[in-house]
């Protein structure tokens, strides 16, 4: 368990573009400059959208990787749910799932209320 | 000079990166209400504007992770984001150097403040800035309250951070106006994104108009956590304009929910005198 170097890691990529063309030249050189298991590993070569925020990568970080990888925003949601139904609860961190009604019921019910007022 | 604007508005990517997704009618009143804040901080006549944010890993990292920490360059590039994501271009935003270092040194008095040479913008200033500034012709001096990862200054010293920016502002002849900029209740870059806490929103506010410090500083991070997401950490830009305000009341000039947003989209100002 090393969700600092994997968090680390993503945070270089999404900031840092020569670590972004290393990483398309290279993925295994750039990945053994970190202490990662092999879960980890799978997860960040894939990307496991969906196991990487189980493992508890910060929302901050994790959304703006899925950009690089051109992930669409409801794709990326979509990701995370499927992450939670294979993997279980997230691991750490404070980007844990609380439950919610979704975005299209909660638009429709302000909807309402705007049609009321 | 004494501080000549104190302000607070949302900074949600999802207002620039999803704006057509929102209802027509709300988003064209958020962008008219980010227009008028321009307008009232250009009417102010700043030298310089100061934005307390809360970025997302722009620059600070668990590794060397600063509580507080403001900018001290005369330029500043953002946002650093994907530019088809966040659909901003990235570009150049002045800053002061000079004025930054004397802000700082004196900010420094009371509270112990990292500086940075080097700074880019996230969408936690970029956007507000696409709003406010467009033509981005005013220096910009970046102030940052780790609200992301904790452990998190508790709300007493964000006030403190706040106290000493308006103390810095009104010792240089220059005329400094400042937002904070962050969201209330949110559950951002979670499958709970779009979940808002209207109520604890409204009270937030209500507090926050009301300049109440003791009110103001009275959540703890774990019923922040449970009542308005992680994202509610980010209050602390909002208390640090608040205690900028120096006992000035405050008007939410405009604030609705906009769960494609992921936050109650605001738009508030201190009445402090210009």
């Amino acid at each position: 368990m090393s969700l600092y170097q994997v968090q680390k890691l993503i945070y270089e990529l999404n900031r840092d573009p020569r670590t972004r063309e290393r990483f398309s030249a290279g993925r295994d050189a750039v990945l053994a400059e970190y202490a990662l298991t092999d879960e980890e590993k799978g997860a960040l070569t894939k990307p496991d959208i969906g196991l990487l925020y189980v493992l508890g990568v910060n929302g901050q970080l994790l959304m703006h990787f899925a950009a690089l990888h051109k992930v669409e925003w409801p794709d990326y949601l979509e990701r995370m749910r499927q992450g939670l139904k294979d993997h279980g609860q997230v691991r750490e961190g404070v980007y844990a799932a609380t439950g919610y009604e979704g975005v299209e019921a909660h638009d429709a019910r302000l909807k309402q209320e705007r049609e009321k007022r | 000079m004494p501080l000549v604007y104190c302000g607070a508005c949302s900074h949600a990517p999802g207002i620039t990166a999803r704006a057509e997704r929102a209802d027509t009618q709300t988003r064209q009143a958020l962008e008219s209400a980010f227009g008028r804040m321009g307008d009232e901080i250009r009417a102010t006549k700043p030298d310089a504007l100061v934005v307390i944010a809360a970025e997302h890993f722009a620059n600070f990292f668990m590794n060397n992770m600063p509580a507080f920490a403001m900018g001290m360059a005369d330029s500043y590039e953002g946002p650093i984001e994907d530019e088809a994501f966040l659909r901003i271009k990235r570009t150049t935003v002045p800053g002061n150097k000079a004025l930054s270092k004397r802000l700082i040194e004196r900010v420094m008095q009371t509270v112990d403040v990292a500086y940075a040479e080097e700074w880019k913008f996230d969408h936690g200033i970029s956007v507000p800035l696409h709003f406010l500034t467009p033509d981005y012709d005013l220096p910009i001096i970046p102030a940052n309250i780790n609200c992301q990862g904790p452990p998190l200054a508790p709300l007493a010293r964000a006030w403190a951070f706040g106290e000493a920016l308006r103390a810095a502002a009104d010792s240089v002849p220059e005329r400094i106006a400042l937002i904070g900029t962050g969201g209330i209740s949110h559950w951002p870059a979670t499958p709970d994104s779009g979940k808002i806490n209207q109520d604890w929103d409204q009270e937030f506010l209500r507090r926050w108009t009301a300049n109440d410090r003791e009110a103001l500083l009275s959540y703890t991070d774990a019923e922040t956590y449970r009542d308005a997401g992680q994202g509610g950490f980010e209050i602390r830009t909002f208390i640090a304009a608040a205690a900028a305000a120096k006992g000035a009341k405050g008007t939410v000039q405009f604030c609705e929910p906009v769960p494609v947003f992921a936050v109650s989209c605001t738009i508030a100002r201190m009445a402090v005198a210009a």
